[in-house]
């Protein structure tokens, strides 16, 4: 069973720091995996080297089955793998239908596919989403005037609008008032194994590692500390001590 | 293309065009050191530039038309440029600092066709210019001319670059500037008046203009139109030195200058203009280019 | 009285004034044949810069190949006028299409002001570039062929042409706005990054873009240079700072990425112009620097956007009404 997302190796520097050093992890097909460590740890540094935004220096990076470290973000995106960002990013001046519907499937962009009048075909699937998140009663309003925690509802809902086949989450409940993360995560869930979404996940929060991800990787100062099923790693003396008791 | 076997086929013609294009490049390099310095600072691409440079070659014009003496004509044009420079900024450029850069781009546009409009009205659209007589030197065994003139517009530009980076450095208002230009939140946290700062700048890129104009009508000609190329070069110098690089402005103005001389020689004066704003064009594709290359400037 | 009902209506009421225009007013046909290509310059522009984002000061380019290509190809024809006018008009718009299709790659690959700079770039270069080359009549530019009939009648077909290209340009681009095209186009102007990590083929729609804009600029070059009755590479061709900069204004003021406010930033623009030419003589270009100074500085929103920010309903949006309690995620 090979996996869909394999890095190895991965080296990526910026300007003399060593962002992330020797990094390998690998991600199965269907599963849901964490990638933890305390703030500047390299994290969100090789999502973006996975995701196509940056270069990396050395190593390879296997997504089902084709070499992608050489990709813009774009061909990777094309590709299935798409990510979410910590600070949020959806289309702030239109509205979180037009997010959505923007946000659709579209392998070959022929002439005629490009003024077709989309909306009609993909609006339905883009309702049932923006359901599923619990935006439903917002889709007229404009993205930008979203709260925080709302907008990354919708970054979400745009994610798998786009049907991607692996999808990499940066902190996915930070900022999401407490009471509902556990409906969140129980869409995280429920995406993974009623849409086949496979799932990489930043989360600082271990409550939320614990319930969702089958295997989790820790990352400190850019190389991989530990890894593991997720109730190991608590306990890990190691993984305790590079957060330095914060959580 | 016979200029080209000319210029082949008498070698000491090149030296002529690189000892003109690196007379012309000075004049160059103060309008695009002032340009860099409000980018710099304020984030402002000031499309007025060369429009400022335009009006301090009238300041010296008509100065030199009421018989004072073309040595004072330099710091007259500095200091009304100051002047204008610093109202300039507190009617207009100070609501623009800080938004869009497109809003100052175009806001900076608005100004410099304003004054270039105002300039025809006021001075007409002829011609002039305020050279000095003076001599010509030779060099090279009487091959190569150089209008001492010239050589002493070199010179003050030299002595300006090297007063204003001095400047900079050491005085207090210098190093508010340099400090705003870093961090703009730390430096007001320190006390500095930032706006202040950035309307000292921009009247002090002004004033650079001034100078630089009064060199040019000393040199050249003036006429209201001379504006936009001006700001083009500026721009393009501040461009591929790469903003912050100081030293790399003179070296590559006086590149620029010699790359026109060559452009006008072979392909004859009318193309000069058009030869600039193509190259501005291949500049920026290029320098785009290098960068998507390097996958540097993805977000 | 619905929004939609309001918006039908003043429509229709355009279209019918636009078509009885000449005979309401036959002293002012050659300014209302102007206000057209004004429209049309407008609308053009929006589609590249307020839609899209990218504020293009070279937009001319496109306008001034036309120009040359309609009146040499005229010059150099046997066939009747109105024959050699309509080949023409199609050349130029081949032509313009093909240099937008050639040089977007390049050019719009580049962002925000170094963008803005590069069209400024282009629309100068070309200028320049024309007036030294002698076989377009370097600096004069040409003379280029004109309708027969006597000058009312002529002014009044180029008006129709005129008046028939902005209807063409506003249809055309209300329809592709409603396409996937003013969508994909829409979401690179909030967030291309964003766009490109969702896997949208950005660099077609902009290029797809800019090539739509170039089209009605192509067409609208020749009728110009007839109305005109010269082509000059500097003051009419490729007039950048007129034409090129009035682009950019009329939608600013009206309202950059709307429909209708590049055509009420056009109208009011042109108005505005009129009125300074007519009483302000000599001064008419400084007015109008001041005024450009003006509407960047006090009014970047436009009408347009001072409406929606009074009546978003008319536009179609949803405000939220505060909520009175419960969780909010």
């Amino acid at each position: 069973m090979s996996a869909l997302l394999a890095a190895r190796n991965v080296t990526k520097t910026y300007g003399g720091v060593v962002a992330n050093r020797n990094v390998s992890l690998s991600v199965p097909r269907g599963a849901i995996v964490g990638l933890i460590g305390p703030n500047g740890s390299g994290k969100t540094t090789l999502f973006s080297c996975v995701a196509g935004s940056h270069p990396i220096d050395s190593g390879s990076i296997v997504f089902d089955g084709a070499e992608i470290s050489r990709k813009r973000p774009a061909e990777v995106a094309r590709l299935g793998l798409l990510r979410t960002f910590q600070r949020t990013r959806v289309y702030g001046r239109m509205s979180c239908m037009q997010n959505m519907v923007v946000s659709a499937p579209r392998a070959r962009e022929t002439l005629r596919a490009m003024f077709s009048r989309s909306s009609l075909e993909s609006s339905g699937r883009a309702e049932e989403l923006l359901e599923f998140v619990g935006l439903h009663g917002k889709r007229f309003l404009r993205a930008g005037e979203l709260s925080f925690g709302q907008q990354k509802l919708l970054e979400l809902a745009m994610a798998l609008m786009n049907e991607p086949k692996l999808l990499l989450l940066d902190e996915p409940t930070a900022g999401i008032n407490p009471t509902l993360i556990n409906g969140l995560v129980d869409r995280l869930r429920r995406a993974n194994r009623e849409l086949g979404v496979t799932l990489l996940v930043i989360e600082h929060n271990m409550r939320v590692i614990t319930a969702l991800a089958g295997y989790v990787y820790c990352l400190a100062h850019g190389e991989l500390l530990a890894e593991g099923p997720p109730v190991a790693l608590q306990h890990d003396p190691r993984v305790l001590d590079a957060y330095l008791g914060t959580h | 293309m016979d200029n080209l076997r000319i210029l082949i086929q008498a070698p000491v013609l090149n030296l002529q065009l690189i000892v003109d294009g690196v007379l012309v490049g000075s004049v160059f390099a103060l309008a695009a050191f002032g340009m860099a310095l409000v980018w710099g600072v304020t984030n402002i691409i000031n499309v007025a530039q060369g429009e400022l440079v335009m009006l301090g070659g009238y300041v010296a014009i008509y100065t030199a038309a009421a018989g004072v003496h073309p040595l004072f004509a330099l710091p007259l044009a500095f200091a009304a440029l100051y002047l204008l420079g610093w109202l300039l900024y507190r009617l207009v450029v100070f609501r623009v600092v800080g938004r869009d850069l497109f809003i100052s781009v175009l806001a900076t546009f608005g100004l410099s066709i304003l004054l270039q409009q105002l300039a025809n009205q006021f001075f007409g659209a002829d011609i002039r210019t305020a050279r000095p007589e003076l001599g010509t030197l030779f060099l090279a065994g009487g091959r190569v001319s150089v209008p001492e003139i010239k050589l002493i517009a070199l010179a003050a530009a030299l002595v300006l670059g090297a007063a204003l980076t001095a400047f900079l450095k050491v005085s207090r208002l210098g190093q508010a500037i340099r400090a705003s230009a870093q961090n703009p939140r730390a430096a007001r946290v320190l006390g500095i008046d930032t706006d202040h700062v950035y309307a000292a700048t921009f009247a002090l890129n002004a004033a650079i203009c001034g100078a630089t104009g009064a060199l040019v009508a000393m040199t050249w000609v003036i006429h209201p139109y001379l504006g936009l190329p001006f700001t083009v070069r500026s721009f393009m110098i501040v461009v591929v030195a790469g903003l912050g690089n100081v030293l790399g402005i003179p070296i590559v103005a006086a590149g620029l200058g010699t790359v026109e001389q060559y452009a006008g020689f072979v392909l004859g004066a009318e193309f000069q203009t058009g030869i600039l704003f193509s190259l501005l064009v291949a500049i920026l594709v290029a320098r785009n280019q290098l960068l998507r290359r390097q996958r540097r400037h993805l977000e | 009285m619905t929004s939609g009902v309001a918006r039908r209506g003043a429509e229709l009421g355009v279209l019918a004034l636009g078509v009885a225009a000449p005979w309401l007013a036959p002293a002012w046909v050659t300014q209302l044949a102007f206000l057209w290509l004004m429209v049309l310059f407008a609308l053009t522009w929006d589609v590249v810069g307020g839609q899209m984002g990218y504020n293009s000061f070279g937009n001319v380019l496109f306008f001034g190949l036309g120009a040359y290509a309609t009146s040499l190809l005229q010059r150099g024809s046997h066939l009747g006028y109105y024959a050699s006018l309509f080949l023409g008009m199609g050349l130029s718009a081949v032509i313009a299409v093909a240099a937008a299709a050639l040089l977007g790659p390049l050019i719009l690959d580049m962002r925000g002001h170094y963008f803005a700079i590069a069209t400024l770039g282009l629309g100068v270069a070309a200028a320049e570039l024309f007036a030294a080359w002698e076989w377009v009549g370097g600096g004069s530019g040409i003379l280029p062929a004109l309708p027969p009939g006597t000058v009312p009648e002529r002014n009044r077909f180029f008006y129709y042409v005129l008046f028939g290209l902005a209807l063409a340009t506003f249809l055309t681009l209300r329809w592709a706005y409603r396409t996937r095209f003013g969508l994909v186009i829409n979401a690179i102007r909030d967030d291309e990054a964003k766009a490109e990590a969702m896997g949208l083929h950005t660099t077609r729609y902009k290029v797809a873009a800019w090539m739509l804009s170039a089209l009605f600029l192509g067409l609208a070059g020749g009728p110009v240079a007839g109305l005109a009755g010269f082509v000059d590479p500097r003051d009419l061709a490729f007039a950048g700072s007129t034409f090129g900069v009035w682009m950019v204004l009329m939608a600013i003021l009206g309202g950059k990425g709307t429909l209708w406010g590049p055509v009420v930033g056009a109208v009011i623009f042109h108005a505005v112009q009129e009125a300074f030419w007519t009483f302000l003589l000599g001064w008419q270009r400084v007015a109008l620097g001041a005024l450009i100074v003006a509407i960047v500085v006090f009014f970047p929103e436009g009408i347009m956007g001072w409406l929606r920010a009074r009546n978003p309903g008319w536009f179609g949006e949803v405000v939220e009404e505060p909520r009175r309690g419960g969780a909010q995620p």
